[in-house]
């Protein structure tokens, strides 16, 4: 080859890897397009959106959190909590322990249970330099605990209309779900890219020491990253709740685990420091593709498990031998 | 106004087990260079984190400007006027240099209701750093893929950028190359012109010498006192450091050399080093002179396996050898003190006991059930680290509680448990203060007495001239000459290693 042909060669792997993740992406767009019926069609996107917004906002936090050379392990479970907490506060009048409170205090009452949860696992982290495995662990048994407590086992169903419309309405084609969703992505680009507390938690992440003895308040960006974390999930297990018109507290199961897969397929590093929000998007999309995929084109349940944790595996792998190479 | 930018009356520290400091004064005028001095462990680096904010003294006062200042967080002593260039830090290498610089104080610009980074103002900004101390430094690169050296110069131009009264350098120079430390000393000299106050703690000798006023000296956690730099000599310095006379920094006992132990013979890897041909004898200490990319430390890994060979021969005692993995390098004799203590050496939470019998593990194994022989091991243990002078509290002590002259003495008891033939020691005394240099040199020393051969890569000329029977002087990667101990000279070895 010349030597032209070696540089264009060389170039063009450098491309390919740098865009590997959204390639990745169109080519299952199209696989599944073709290998099956009904995936490439306004309906179906909009079921996937649905089914995935909310995982998506928690993948968000998530994401962050990893981020910040961190693991948050309790979002499911503050799915759950949040999901029961707002659906008692927005029961019809006549089975509700509330009366008929506004909308906004479900809403609101929710929110306050992630915030109050993330906080306590950033502190935890933070302060008592525990590991966040071991702080969010501790979370994710104390929430889904609590939320059995608070409904005694039962769902809490029953809701008003206007509450359910949160989780329900469509502004056009399109669900109010998955506008949350590019919203929120929206506002962790920002973060990320364009505040001192984005730039902090790369720091913290990439190395802590050296955010330390730059001034960083280390202790309250970790506090803050847990707490937003926590609060996307909160917000997540309200919608949950209006969607599903109940909450309850086996809401949300296993999601932590969709939510790191997701962020992981999307290039976001475990040891810190490392990702963009376009990565954790990416991430979650595919995730999203290949499960509606494989059950449009009649995959057992047992083997989409199979594939989803080969996707997973095989993509940090593959994301590790890119950065070998450089 | 006080006469002092910085007064430290009396500070004390303690940890678990430890007075790190003990009583501690220290007073650093505006416009002078002010050594601390002392041995690893003496409380320097103690002294520098309660300046900085990292840690709480228990008692004692800092004054400064007169003033007294409590300072619970980098960040007051930063928003006070006091910077530090830290000593082994690392960048966050994944983000670019300008960022790296701006850490906890980025520019920013409103946007509505949201305060944003002002990234084209901190772009803007570094550059304006870089170019003011003659840096040649892209702002928007990424931390990582910079040279050490070429890190070690961002992280100067952080601290210098913070405009403080008091700029703290802890080892500014331990990864920089000549050029790179002329540089940094115009910036000192500058800095001093302008009323700065620095506080330079460095191992190098030389370097106090060069460029400081003043000198204050620690022991043990206590003062022992302060001298003005120009009435003192070496030998007094290192008098007031060791609390004793030293013999010789260099004992290199004249051993009649024996035959020829290992041959290395047009020895290439790609990228790294180029067609290298020695010779070692019996009881010789082959010197590998040169600068921070002259290929020396990947020689020795080569040599010992851990990375491939492209081309060229070893030869042990006449007869060529694979080596392909590090196993294939001790089978043949072969032993590697590894230049990073911390990431490649010690096993920091694993015992004295540990660490000194890891590599040699399959030998205590003992017969019917090939369990440990653990009496065995207490017995070598003790009888190697006494050899060796280590000084630990017990051989039950994590390793990582030992000084790092200590931990040093463990890593060679360990290698040499495995009764190596050839040693290499790759900056055996790198960040070790003088009287433990010492000591390692001594036995170093001894062990060619008693017939080892070594191979020494170190990057204080001092010590390989001092230590070595000849010296092999590489530069980027290629051999430039191999000096008889009798015909070199500092400067012969720097034309060498420079390739001029």
């Amino acid at each position: 080859m010349t030597k032209r042909g070696i540089l264009m060669k060389n170039r063009l792997v450098q491309i390919l890897n740098k865009y590997s993740l959204y390639l990745v992406l169109v080519l299952l767009v199209l696989f599944f397009s073709i290998a099956t019926e009904g995936f490439f069609t306004v309906p179906n996107a909009m079921s996937m959106l649905t089914s995935w917004s909310i995982k998506g906002l928690i993948a968000l936090g998530v994401g962050m959190v990893i981020i910040s050379r961190g693991i948050d392990l309790s979002s499911g479970s503050v799915v759950a909590l949040a999901s029961v907490v707002a659906a008692s506060f927005a029961q019809n009048p006549e089975v509700s322990k509330f009366g008929m409170p506004p909308v906004f205090v479900a809403v609101v009452l929710a929110s306050l249970v992630g915030v109050v949860i993330g906080a306590c696992n950033g502190a935890f982290v933070a302060y008592t330099k525990i590991p966040p495995f071991i702080a969010t662990l501790g979370a994710m048994t104390v929430a889904r605990g609590l939320a059995l407590m608070y409904t005694k086992g039962f769902p809490v169903s029953q809701l008003r209309e206007d509450f359910m419309i949160l989780g329900r309405a469509m502004v056009g084609p399109v669900p109010l779900l998955a506008i949350y969703f590019l919203v929120a992505a929206g506002a962790v680009w920002v973060i990320l890219n364009h505040t001192a507390f984005g730039k902090n938690i790369y720091a913290i992440g990439g190395n802590e020491n050296a955010a330390r003895v730059s001034g960083v308040s280390v202790e309250l960006n970790l506090v803050a990253v847990y707490t937003i974390a926590a609060f996307l999930a909160a917000f997540g297990g309200m919608l949950m709740a209006a969607r599903t018109a109940a909450g309850n507290a086996t809401y949300g199961n296993m999601y932590e685990l969709d939510a790191i897969a997701a962020v992981t397929v999307g290039g976001i590093s475990h040891s810190g420091g490392l990702g963009t929000v376009s990565g954790m998007v990416a991430g979650i999309m595919i995730l999203a593709v290949v499960e509606n995929g494989l059950i449009l084109l009649g995959v057992s349940p047992y083997l989409q498990q199979v594939v989803k944790g080969c996707i997973i595996v095989g993509a940090v792998i593959y994301d590790m031998s890119k950065h070998k190479r450089r | 106004m006080s006469d002092y930018t910085l007064e430290v009356e009396n500070l004390s520290k303690a940890f678990p087990g430890v007075q790190a400091l003990d009583g501690v004064s220290l007073r650093v005028r505006p416009g002078h260079v002010h050594a601390v001095m002392g041995e690893n462990g003496a409380g320097k680096s103690t002294l520098m984190k309660c300046l900085l904010g990292l840690y709480r003294p228990d008692s004692g006062r800092i004054l400064f400007k007169g003033e007294e200042l409590r300072i619970p967080h980098p960040s007051v002593a930063l928003a006070k006027g006091i910077a530090m260039i830290h000593q082994e830090l690392n960048p966050v290498a994944e983000r670019p240099v300008m960022e790296n610089i701006w850490l906890g104080r980025f520019p920013r610009r409103r946007f509505g209701p949201l305060s944003l980074v002002d990234a084209e103002a901190m772009h803007v900004r570094t550059r304006a750093i870089f170019e003011d101390l003659e840096l040649n430094l892209d702002p928007r690169e990424r931390a990582g893929n910079l040279t050490v050296a070429k890190m070690q110069m961002m992280e100067i131009a952080k601290a210098v950028s913070y405009n403080s009264e008091l700029l703290i350098m802890d080892e500014p120079t331990s990864s920089l190359t000549e050029t790179e430390i002329a540089q940094l000393f115009k910036i000192i000299r500058r800095l001093r012109s302008q009323g700065v106050a620095i506080i330079y703690i460095s191992h190098k000798m030389e370097e106090i010498f060069r460029i400081c006023d003043e000198v204050t000296v620690l022991r043990d956690g206590k003062f022992v006192g302060e001298r003005e730099v120009a009435s003192l000599t070496i030998e007094e310095l290192i008098r007031m450091m060791v609390g004793r006379e030293l013999t010789s920094l260099f004992p290199k006992q004249d051993v009649p050399l024996g035959d020829v132990r290992l041959r290395v013979e047009e020895l290439s890897s790609p990228g790294a080093f180029e067609n290298v041909t020695f010779d070692l004898r019996r009881g010789e200490i082959l010197g590998f002179a040169g600068l921070v990319g002259a290929g020396r430390t990947e020689l020795m890994e080569t040599l010992f396996g851990l990375r491939p060979i492209a081309s060229g021969r070893v030869l042990i005692d006449g007869g060529e050898t694979r080596i392909r993995s590090p196993r294939d390098a001790k089978r043949a004799g072969f032993a590697f003190l590894t230049e990073d203590r911390r990431s490649t050496g010690i096993i920091g939470v694993g015992s004295v006991t540990d660490n000194t019998i890891i590599a040699n593990l399959l030998s205590y194994v003992k017969k019917p059930l090939r369990l440990l022989d653990f009496a065995r091991i207490r017995t070598d243990t003790r009888e190697y680290n006494e050899r060796l002078r280590t000084r630990t509290p017990s051989y039950e002590t994590r390793i990582q509680n030992l000084s790092g002259g200590n931990q040093q003495k463990v890593l060679v008891a360990r290698w040499l448990l495995t009764r190596p033939d050839i040693l290499i020691l790759d900056e055996p005394t790198r960040g070790i203060d003088v009287g433990a240099k010492a000591e390692i040199h001594a036995i170093i020393s001894e062990l060619a007495a008693e017939g080892n051969s070594i191979l020494l890569v170190s990057s204080e000329l001092p010590e390989i001239l001092g230590m070595s029977d000849r010296i092999v002087v590489m530069h980027e990667g290629r051999q430039t000459a191999i000096l008889e101990r009798k015909d070199a000279s500092q400067e012969l070895v720097m034309k060498y290693a420079t390739a001029v």
